[in-house]
């Protein structure tokens, strides 16, 4: 099985294939096995391989380069379109001009492949990418962790995640880095994400973290293998905007005439 | 005998997302989707509502053009995209589809200007152009008077709009009058009950320029002239207002179309854009070229609006021509130029 997974919801492009391969699990213990146990049976395989990953910051640049990325990491995994199983894209938040090229994409790549595509969070992403559990004298200690993206106009994409990174405790939002710091004081320690870098200096409280700034492909497209082979059926794509288009119906009209 | 190539046409610059088929000459599919409403109670079009309109309407749309035409992805040999210009981010959408759908089907992609487009879709009504030809595109968008040697190649501007396009000018005098936007079919809907002459507003001349377009000073002589009758406590009669406006724009257009003609000896004038559904422009051009043996070629109103058609018309041309596809790094160019 190949995954074909993407993210245009940070200033990077980026594009990976995942190949998993079905492990030999004798029949007669598939046909004995509960649906839980013949998950773990197909999981517990060789799991997820990354056979091709991308990533380029360019920024405003996503709708140039994501297409010839994709060829390329296709091209590198040694298959074509045609070969794919399944599309992961990051659903933001993020700018929605960039944003919109990621889903534009996998709608048309699931719609002319006829294969399902998943949408995940690019927060969720970006949040895998990190673990905040420290090991001391005999137990974990483990720190929730806050994400955060650029939203642009002084503003921030944020999430708070348990310190495994694997479940949303807070979040998503958007705020600025003040009103979020107030937020965050006692509650987390350290940051995560390019908007974290970004406003490093009114985030001072805080341990800025600089490794993964911006979600991976690779990450996402394990993320989208296990619903892939559970053949789960997709949500729609719906982009994360978390913010509304910002027009006005216009007031009284002016006069042109002075009074 | 193999089939004539069929194009899937893809255009989003504006607030209408849509997708044409053509195979040959053929109109197969002219399937649309329209934000417009969404934008109404704005006074004109918000670009990001327009943005997300697209990205939801897409694959809807693919799928009701291919089911008109009758077809599945399978057929179509090529993706022609609007690649510019028109607005930043709805351009993109369209692209970013194109190129799926492109790369997915192994099929070649074009990205075409929209301008080309709008002349070349006559070809499914009146068949090939002749070349030269001059166009004349007037929309929300844009206004533009161009000379078109061969709609497959580059196009000479001879003139534009410096300010406001023809059909901002509309919804801003719909405004002044208390029509809804979008003010094209209010006002030419009013106008029939008015007065043409009744009002004497200026034709803008646009310095040096002699094929340029200038609205801006129309659309305040309007707003200046009604305000004055509303201090004044009188009442504004918006059907003569309507007709005298609606009179003025089309006047300016033709007079430089036909003109453009004569000066650069070209013998046919297509006019495209959703001004062109205007009837008193309409019936001014035709007036016009006829007296100056001009022939008039001009596309039904569903044409002349923005839709995939023009694009999959223009794209068959460039397949049939044998021209390079596009790259899958090209561009959207929101003020792409002719050339
Ligand atoms: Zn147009």
């Amino acid at each position: 099985m190949h995954v074909l997974a993407f993210d245009t919801s940070s200033a990077a492009v980026t594009a990976a294939v995942a190949e998993w391969q079905e492990p030999s699990i004798p029949p007669e213990v598939v046909a004995t096995a509960t649906p839980g146990e013949s998950f773990s049976f197909v999981m517990a395989g060789e799991g997820p391989a990354i056979r091709a990953e991308r990533t380029e910051v360019a920024s405003n640049r996503h709708g140039e380069l994501l297409a010839p990325m994709i060829a390329d990491v296709l091209a590198e995994a040694g298959i074509t379109a045609a070969d794919l199983d399944a599309i992961g894209v990051g659903l933001g938040p993020g700018p929605f001009t960039g944003l919109r090229v990621g889903i534009m994409t996998a709608k048309s790549m699931s719609d002319a492949l006829a294969i399902p595509a998943y949408g995940v969070s690019s927060l969720d992403v970006l949040a895998r990418m990190h673990d905040f559990v420290a090991y001391d004298h005999d137990h974990d200690i483990e720190h929730d962790f806050a994400v955060l993206t650029d939203a642009r106009r002084k503003q921030v994409y944020w999430a708070v995640y348990d310190a495994h990174g694997l479940q949303v405790l807070d979040g998503p939002d958007l705020a600025t880095p003040a009103i979020l710091a107030e937020r965050l004081r006692g509650r987390v320690t350290h940051l995560v994400g390019a908007g974290a870098v970004l406003y490093r200096e009114q985030l001072a409280d805080f341990t800025i973290v600089e490794r993964a700034p911006y979600p991976a492909a690779g990450e996402l497209a394990q993320l989208v293998v296990e619903p892939a082979i559970r053949k789960v059926s997709p949500e729609p794509l719906v982009p994360m905007y978390l913010r509304r288009p910002d027009a006005r119906p216009p007031g009284e009209r002016k006069k042109v005439t002075p009074v | 005998m193999s089939l004539p190539p069929t194009i899937l046409g893809i255009e989003t610059s504006c607030d209408e997302t849509g997708v044409g088929i053509v195979r040959g000459s053929e109109l197969l599919a002219d399937a649309l989707a329209s934000s417009v409403d969404e934008h109404a109670r704005f006074g004109g079009v918000v670009p990001e509502v327009a943005s997300r309109a697209h990205l939801e309407a897409m694959v809807p749309t693919v799928h009701r053009a291919l089911s008109d035409a009758g077809l599945t992805l399978a057929d179509i040999d090529a993706i022609a995209v609007t690649a510019g210009p028109g607005l930043a981010g709805a351009l993109l959408v369209g692209v970013a589809a194109a190129k799926a759908y492109a790369l997915s089907l192994g099929k070649p992609l074009y990205g075409v200007n929209h301008l080309s487009a709008h002349v070349a879709v006559d070809r499914l009504v009146h068949g090939d152009l002749p070349q030269p030809c001059v166009a004349l595109l007037v929309s929300g968008g844009h206004s533009s008077l161009l000379l078109v040697p061969d709609v497959t190649g580059p196009v000479e501007s001879l003139g534009a709009t410096v300010d406001d396009a023809a059909g901002e000018a509309f919804d801003k005098v719909a405004r002044v009058l208390g029509l809804p936007f979008p003010g094209g079919p209010y006002i030419d809907r009013a106008a029939t009950e008015g007065d043409a002459a009744a009002i004497d507003f200026p034709r803008g001349l646009v310095r040096d320029s002699p094929y340029s377009f200038t609205f801006s000073g129309l659309k305040t002589a309007v707003a200046r002239w009604v305000e004055a009758k509303e201090r004044a406590g009188e009442s504004v009669p918006v059907n003569d207002v309507a007709a005298s406006f609606q009179e003025a724009v089309a006047d300016v257009l033709t007079a430089r179309a036909v003109a453009a003609c004569n000066e650069h000896g070209v013998d046919t004038l297509v006019i495209g854009g959703g001004v062109a559904a205007n009837s008193r422009l309409r019936l001014l051009a035709e007036e016009r070229c006829d007296a100056k043996g001009i022939t008039l070629r001009m596309p039904p109103p569903k044409l002349c609006t923005d839709n995939g058609a023009m694009v999959a018309a223009l794209g068959v041309l460039l397949v049939e021509r044998g021209l390079e596809p596009s790259p899958l790094d090209i561009a959207a160019d929101s003020s792409m130029a002719l050339a």
